[in-house]
């Protein structure tokens, strides 16, 4: 095995906020120190983590700091981390979109960036004529497009539009012609950002299928970056997880995928506890702790789990009941559930609410709780905790997100014949 | 194993891959494709307009600047001398418009795909070629007019010139356009200048007046202008009016030379960090 590529202490700095006068100032002051006294950039030294959460506290910041990684020939490198963990400048410096501000990355041969399919489409040209754009934009040559101009219409699936302006496309139709052309490429390295994302499951397995060919039998290099841990784990041999701009982990890709799911931090998920001074209440009611219990280390669609709120009474015989209501990402509303009302002693309480396994489907929720009174609210905690649902399915060469507010998969399903047709029994 | 490509932060300063462009050829002449065929799509007249921008042009210039103003046209019928100067300063003005708003106009595949940024500014300045070459064909037939009904117009050897000279108009186009779309990235101050420069850019360059009309002093003030002695040697080729003069011309060409190897150096070294700053 060698090495295809190879990172060596790559850090990208990025200036915060606008281009203002401020921008001019450091421009001049950058090039007299520099160029005329041939000392060090004075703004190289400085720059904060990239954590979206914390203040800056300077004007510069490291959206990568030292990368150093080697990726094996015939590799799938799976790429992992939340939004703004620098996935997306790895790739754009690999792809040579913009220059690393320190270190080198050597490789072999072409590499392929599927960043995002069909760039460079021009809606008035046919496919066709779309196909040599596009194409000669990727690097490929007429000569070559033209050799391989059936395979990629044929891949494509959309031989009947094959000569129709591209804005007559609909967007699955658009994707699929993006991916057929760089598909062809025949890249040494190629990289894969999300494009899984869309088309229906027949492209799908079609994508998927050309990635592993690429990797397994003509022992090509894939990155593939992506926020769907099912595809990741199925697609990839080894991992990276990126954490505000370094290199969290790296190994195996299951190693690699369970330790970013396990990490809570990482995913803006939170547990919530508070010291009874400062907790969040009223006179009656204190609540001390808001978080999910589970036995595994993360939750999957298939592992129960319960939803918990610890909270303190501090009236003798405060009639209360807790009303827990789910939310979604989006803020749509997934159920509502409530304890029974009954009066409580002075002290600390826990109101739990278990969710089994095969109900919720996957996902991102945030808990709010009602403490009811008499039927009405006392209290409203907001956004009391979240937690994430991850994926845990069998391979069937579908990747893309299981829909539906629930995911109930205890129903019972039947499919069963009602007659069989005996002429097609004898073809 | 031998590593074929690296990947640094700050390259030579006249580090310019030309195997690299060479190798990108056939993007080249798909972008000027694509600028031909859409340039006139769901248009009723399509090519045609080619044809109707110089024609009403001309009919401009010629109720205002030789109607009203009653400036000379060097003797020459209006139409000729003005179709001269308009094909050529079009074509000019095309190419810098077009190659001055390089990254601005491309941020958004600039920053999905990685090819030599140069190729685009290079095929907009080849479909606009075409696009002069077309018109050009309006002037010869204007030009054949007037020589049948008998026009004093005598071409002569200096026609033979028009190769270059369309080179040097192709190239100083080009070093400018670079320039000013490498300086616009950061600060957009600069698209606002020039854009007001090259319309007044215009009246310094003898298209709408021959450069005849002013004193020995004022021409060698105009024949700094690197487009002046361009305009003037075709002119001077295929009409046999106008002043021409090798030292003048020998002076736009160096210029257009010095101009596009600053070009490409600025350009080639923006292109690595614009989608920073754009």
């Amino acid at each position: 095995m060698s090495v295809a590529i190879k990172f060596e202490n790559i850090s990208k700095q990025y200036r915060l906020g606008l281009v203002s006068t401020n921008t001019i100032s450091h421009d001049l002051n950058r090039w007299w120190q520099t160029t005329i006294r041939g000392k060090e950039d004075p703004y190289l030294k400085i720059g904060d983590i990239n954590d979206r959460a914390t203040k800056a506290e300077s004007d510069y910041i490291w959206a990568l700091k030292d990368i150093n990684l080697e990726v094996q020939q015939g590799d799938v490198l799976g790429i992992i981390g939340k939004n703004g963990s620098g996935k997306s400048t790895l790739l754009k410096i690999l792809s040579k979109i913009t220059s690393p501000t320190t270190g080198t990355i050597s490789h072999t041969g072409r590499i392929a960036a599927l960043l995002e399919v069909g760039t460079g489409f021009h809606p008035e040209m046919t496919g066709r004529e779309n196909i040599y754009l596009n194409g000669a934009i990727l690097g490929m040559t007429k000569a070559e497009i033209t050799r391989k101009l059936d395979e990629i219409v044929d891949f494509s699936g959309i031989e009947r539009y094959i000569d129709t302006p591209a804005k007559r496309y609909s967007s699955g139709m658009y994707v699929r012609l993006g991916f057929a052309i760089a598909a062809h490429l025949d890249p040494e390295i190629m990289i894969v950002d999300e494009v899984l994302a869309v088309g229906d499951a027949e492209f799908q397995k079609k994508a998927i299928g050309k990635m592993q060919d690429v990797s397994k039998g003509e022992g090509r290099t894939v990155l593939f970056v992506s926020h769907n841990m099912t595809a990741v784990k199925n697609l990839c041999k080894t991992g990276v997880l990126l954490k505000n701009g370094t290199v969290d982990f790296a190994g195996n890709i299951n190693d690699v995928v369970d330790y970013y799911l396990t990490d809570k931090t990482i995913r803006g998920l939170f547990n919530n506890e508070w010291k009874k001074e400062n907790a969040p209440g009223t006179d009656k009611i204190k609540v001390i702790k808001a978080y999910v219990s589970h036995d595994t280390p993360f939750i999957t669609v298939n592992t129960p789990f319960e939803i918990i709120t610890e909270f303190w009474i501090e009236e003798e015989g405060f009639p209360v009941n807790v009303s827990m209501v789910l939310w979604d990402k989006d803020l749509n509303c997934v159920f509502n559930i409530s304890t029974i009302q009954k009066p409580l002693s002075k002290g600390l309480h826990k109101a739990t609410f278990h969710i089994p396994a095969h109900i919720m489907n996957d996902g991102y929720y945030i808990v709010q709780n009602y403490f009811v009174t008499e039927s009405t609210p006392h209290f409203i905690h907001n956004n009391a905790n979240s937690f994430e649902i991850v994926e845990d399915r069998e391979s069937s060469g579908w990747h893309g997100k299981w829909i539906g507010a629930v995911r109930p998969t205890f129903l019972k399903t039947e499919l069963t014949a009602l007659s069989i047709d005996l002429d097609l029994k004898n073809t | 194993m031998e590593f074929t490509t690296e990947i640094k932060p700050k390259n030579k300063l006249f580090d310019v891959d030309f195997k690299e462009i060479w190798h990108y050829r056939d993007l080249y002449s798909m972008f000027v494709k694509r600028d031909i065929i859409t340039s006139y799509k769901q248009t009723i007249l399509g090519p045609l307009w080619f044809f109707i921008q110089p024609v009403i042009t001309t009919i401009m210039y010629m109720v205002v600047f030789n109607g009203i103003a009653k400036i000379p046209t060097d003797g020459l019928p209006e139409p000729l001398f003005y179709l001269a100067g308009i094909t050529l300063w079009q074509y000019f003005s095309a190419c810098l418009n077009s190659t001055s708003s390089t990254f601005i106009s491309n941020q958004v595949i600039f920053g999905k795909v990685y090819f030599p940024r140069i190729i685009v500014p290079l095929s907009t300045v080849t479909s606009n070629l075409l696009r002069m070459l077309i018109q050009l064909s309006l002037f010869i037939l204007v030009y054949i007019y007037y020589l049948v009904v008998g026009v004093d117009i005598s071409p002569n050897f200096y026609l033979l010139l028009f190769p270059i000279l369309i080179i040097m108009l192709a190239g100083l186009s080009l070093g400018f356009g670079i320039i000013i779309s490498s300086m616009t990235t950061k600060y957009r101050d600069l698209t606002l200048l020039f854009g007001f420069i090259v319309q007044l850019w215009m009246y310094a360059t003898p298209i709408i007046y021959p450069l005849s009309t002013m004193s020995p002093k004022k021409q060698w003030i105009m024949a700094l202008n690197p487009i002046t002695s361009i305009v003037e040697a075709f002119k001077y080729g295929t009409m046999g009016v106008g002043t021409f003069s090798w030292e003048m011309l020998g002076y736009s060409f160096g210029f257009m030379v010095i101009l596009l190897s600053i070009g490409i150096v600025v350009f080639n070294k923006v292109q690595r960090s614009f989608m920073d700053t754009v």
